[in-house]
């Protein structure tokens, strides 16, 4: 092979992260560049591993809980809703009915506190500055409502295996009321700021398509899929919790660019405030948890059971050896295969649109790497 | 030492046959046409708590995902992944989570590889097999055969073993980082 100079060569190879403010993380991706294009990228993930899966099979199925908190810390809450209904599934036992509507409340409040994360960080990567303080303002709000309930405001563990550990605490109704009433406007406050911004729309309209192909065949799912127009949501194709039971539309769009990933994430915030209203209204009468043996043994088998977490479809593979310990459980997490096509996504774009995909996809590096 | 040899082997207790899964037959469509097209390499058709599942000869997997690609709009592949026996003489279950977006189902296919084996990638079929092949590697040490990049996808390139194998300590790492680098024995 003939030696190359630096001026001959056409490709040139550029090292962004682990440590970038644009990473949400530890997340390092290697760009093979030509000139401003970038032609292909591989993407050094691990840093974060902390062997979840391993740890769970010297665990007790309880004491398991708390561990998938702390893989998407942005949305902790629905990691132990998944987690709590795949024990479930193969306890065969179902939670109250008034614990199904506490959990639909808290993992909705949560859905709204990881897109307004998402809003506020992926803003500031484009260079608006002002979003994130306004969204964390309102994340704030959420924060306190889950710290009234359990004490804890992130990795929270609000649910057990067969219900919910605390009753609802008084004035949860009144909070949350008083939530969807403040918060449907500050949603228009923050479209107003970004939505029809010359710079945001410029720098996020055609930037980064995935379409509903290529989703697919990466099984990329969540807002993502459904910017590119596919009307999917765990939610409603199998619905969990008593999900069935709430009116909300699926949000979509058609161009599959970041601009319509934005849209979606946008309306999707107003439609959790819906579902939010719905519940309160009628939170049932009853025990908040059902009658589950100290001793989780679940009798030997398998199941995969999945929900809709705010990144995509987010799934538990739990085998059972009939013991109290699991013989092996498997996360499926929507970040790291939504990450998977971040090279679909970033070939061709410019180096500057890399920031805004890596953005746009949000992915929490807790659960990429687990 | 001498001593602890002399110690008496205590009899074994008669092996208790394991208890299995609870499973029955799948009956319906999908399975009957699936058994005519891959005959006896379709080894058990049956559902689980209302979820469906193949088990099938290894040697079909790859064809058997063609096959639910193209004719049963099973086009979402979910997870890859793999449960590790070290007991068994066939070692490894490999499982396929797929879901079809017409049909609103999701099935699994469980098929069992022993630890020589390199089960064929499934990349040529869903994209998504990529890293999920990776991980399986990298946590279980099965190669893919004709995957494109088969790579460490979490753990450091130079790590010693596979950690979700059974037969690996969980404190076994720690230990034999402590002792390179700090050179002391741990206490673990």
């Amino acid at each position: 092979m003939p030696e190359t100079t630096f001026l001959d060569s056409t490709e040139m190879v550029l090292n962004m992260g682990p440590q970038h403010p644009s990473t949400h993380g530890v997340l390092r991706v290697i760009l093979k560049l030509d000139g401003e294009r970038v032609r292909g990228t591989e993407c050094v993930i691990g840093y974060l591993h902390r062997g979840v899966e391993k740890i769970a099979e010297n665990r007790t199925y309880q004491m398991f809980a708390p561990y998938v908190d702390r893989m998407d810390y942005i949305a902790a809450v629905s990691n132990g809703l998944g987690y709590c209904l795949a024990v479930e599934k193969l306890l065969n036992v179902e939670a109250p009915p008034r614990a199904q509507v506490a959990r639909v409340i808290l993992t909705e409040l949560n859905r709204i506190a990881s897109h307004l994360f998402w809003l506020g960080t992926h803003a500031l990567d484009i260079g608006a500055i002002t979003p994130l303080f306004y969204t964390l303002r309102e994340r704030e709000e959420i924060l306190k409502i889950f710290e009234d309930y359990c004490g804890a405001r992130l990795t929270t563990h609000s649910f057990r295996i067969g219900g919910m550990l605390y009753e609802i605490h008084e004035g949860l109704e009144r909070q949350v009321k008083a939530f969807c009433d403040m918060f449907i406007s500050k949603v228009d406050e923050y479209e107003e700021l970004l939505t029809h911004n010359r710079i945001w729309v410029e720098r996020l309209k055609g930037v980064g398509i995935l379409n509903a192909d290529s989703c697919k065949q990466y099984g990329v799912t969540g807002p993502v899929l459904r910017a590119a127009g596919v009307k999917w949501d765990l939610r409603r194709a199998q619905p969990y919790s008593g999900y069935e039971k709430y009116e909300f539309d699926i949000p979509t769009a058609q161009n599959a660019d970041t601009y319509d990933r934005y849209t979606v994430r946008m309306q999707e915030m107003r439609q959790s405030v819906r579902i939010l209203r719905q519940a309160v209204e009628g939170i049932p009468e009853g025990p908040i948890m059902a009658k589950v043996s100290k001793a989780i043994k679940p009798p030997v088998g398998e199941a995969y059971v999945s929900i809709e977490a705010p990144k995509g479809e987010l799934g538990y593979f739990i085998v059972s050896d009939g013991s109290t310990q699991p013989y092996r459980i498997r996360v499926r997490p929507p970040s790291l295969i939504n990450l998977q096509a971040l090279d679909r996504m970033v070939r061709g774009a410019l180096i500057a649109d890399v920031v805004a995909i890596i953005g746009t996809i949000d992915i929490v590096l807790g659960e990429v790497d687990r | 030492m001498p001593e602890e040899e002399a110690k008496p082997e205590a009899p074994k207790p008669a092996p208790k046959a394991p208890p299995t899964m609870a499973a029955t037959p799948w009956e319906g469509d999908l399975p009957r046409e699936i058994k005519e097209q891959f005959g006896a390499q379709i080894l058990e058709a049956s559902t689980y708590l209302g979820q469906d599942f193949f088990r099938v000869e290894s040697a079909a997997v790859i064809p058997l995902l063609e096959y639910l690609k193209l004719d049963g709009d099973f086009d979402y592949l979910v997870d890859i992944t793999a449960v590790h026996y070290p007991d068994r003489p066939q070692q490894f279950d490999l499982f396929y989570i797929l879901y079809s977006f017409n049909r609103n189902t999701r099935i699994r296919i469980k098929t069992q590889i022993a630890e020589t084996e390199t089960p064929q990638t499934a990349v040529g079929v869903h994209l998504t097999a990529d890293w999920l092949e990776r991980e399986v590697f990298d946590m279980f040490g099965i190669r893919f055969a004709g995957h494109p990049n088969m790579q460490r996808l979490l753990l450091p390139e130079d790590w010693q073993g596979h950690p979700l194998r059974k037969d690996y300590g969980i404190i076994q790492m720690d230990n034999q980082w402590v002792k390179e680098n700090l050179g002391i024995e741990s206490g673990q």
